[in-house]
């Protein structure tokens, strides 16, 4: 049961979104930006991070629905996304992606266990320093979005296929609007 | 030496963000209203919560500026600040600010290190349902803003007078406003 009063079968982070839509906006915003603005990394490839930092704090939620985001970036390619969670040294991706993961590891630890070495690694792999500060700030946003879903001990649904739809949704349209269709807090 | 380049002599957070504007953006509104907002926990409480948890993530960019943000919403009280950060659990602050403490420091450890008995003693003292959950998510954010500045091994001054100042301004101005200005007026060197 959660720690506050939140509207009823709404699952994950957006439970607190309905109950406070004012920081709900910039951390959407965040999202939007990080996760789905230009960049050389793709979609995929960054909620991937978003995922294996997820799975490493252990957050249920954040990495299933994020999981789902990055499987529908890959064509549906779940697969990856299980063998990334499960050792990404070893799965099929790239070993730019390898090295940009082994950081976001060691940020999800604490910023301070990056060291020098782990950046050359994605550097000598081909990572410039946006493709960097980017897999940090992924990793560090996903450090707050874990903690606050379950620093509240939100509800986590168990169907895959709801994750599944959810994560079709957010790939094709985003996280600016993903909480428009919530009740609205009428308050304490 | 920071992991990227950033500009010469801006401390802390504020390199990245002048390298990465997009989402600066959100981050100075998402600390706007969250340490800011019209709220029933007063500014000073509010970052005496993100100074706690910089503290035990060892953050020294952002206990110290943050420290300094509180002090200066006390009249100055930096002596508080200290007291916060040593043990303050003995700190000369309320008992429902105690127990928001422990919850944010549970959260530093990880969201599921929060107890339903956590929750029912802040209640206890008062603590209403946007006081925890406002707790939780500053408690979060840091966890966010001391990974970001450190996993980028940003500059970091560690005379806190250097951090006064910019204290100041962000007790009086806030957020969007300081980040919004050039970097280097930002911080006295």
């Amino acid at each position: 049961m959660p720690h506050i009063r939140l509207p009823e079968g709404i699952p994950g982070i957006l439970g607190p979104m309905a109950f406070s839509p004012a920081t709900a906006k910039p951390i959407n915003e965040l999202a939007e930006v990080l996760l789905r603005g230009p960049n050389s990394l793709s979609r995929g490839e960054r909620e991937m991070i978003a995922t294996h930092v997820s799975s490493e704090n252990d957050c249920y939620f954040c990495q299933t629905v994020h999981g789902a985001v990055a499987a529908h970036h890959l064509g549906g390619n779940e697969t990856l996304i299980q063998e990334m969670k499960r050792n990404f040294e070893t799965s099929g991706i790239s070993d730019k992606m390898k090295a940009l993961l082994a950081i976001a590891g060691k940020v999800q630890k604490g910023g301070k266990h990056v060291t020098a070495q782990d950046v050359e690694r994605a550097r000598q792999k081909g990572a410039t320093d946006k493709e960097i500060h980017d897999a940090v700030l992924i990793a560090a946003m996903f450090c707050m979005c874990n903690r606050y879903v379950d620093g509240l001990a939100t509800w986590a649904p168990a169907d895959p296929e709801m994750y599944r739809q959810n994560g079709k949704r957010l790939a094709q349209e985003g996280y600016i609007h993903s909480t428009d269709h919530l009740p609205v807090n009428t308050g304490d | 030496m920071a992991h990227i380049n950033l500009p010469d002599g801006v401390p802390g957070i504020l390199g990245p963000m002048s390298i990465s504007p997009e989402t600066s953006k959100p981050l100075l509104e998402l600390a706007e209203v969250l340490l800011r907002g019209p709220n029933t926990l007063t500014s000073a409480e509010r970052e005496m919560i993100a100074t706690y948890v910089s503290s035990q993530n060892d953050c020294c960019f952002c206990q110290l500026s943050h420290g300094a943000s509180a002090a200066e919403h006390l009249g100055g009280n930096y002596k508080l600040i200290d007291q916060l950060k040593e043990n303050f659990q003995t700190a000369p602050v309320s008992d429902k600010l105690k127990a928001l403490l422990t919850i944010a420091g549970k959260v530093q450890k990880g969201g599921k290190h929060v107890t339903a008995e956590d929750v029912e003693r802040a209640r206890k003292l008062g603590a209403t349902d946007k006081e925890l959950h406002d707790t939780v998510l500053i408690a979060a954010a840091f966890c966010m803003f001391n990974r970001y500045v450190d996993g980028l091994a940003t500059w970091q001054p560690e005379d806190p007078a250097a951090y006064r100042e910019m204290g100041k301004r962000l007790a009086t101005q806030g957020y969007v406003a300081v980040g919004s200005q050039r970097p280097a007026a930002a911080i006295a060197k």
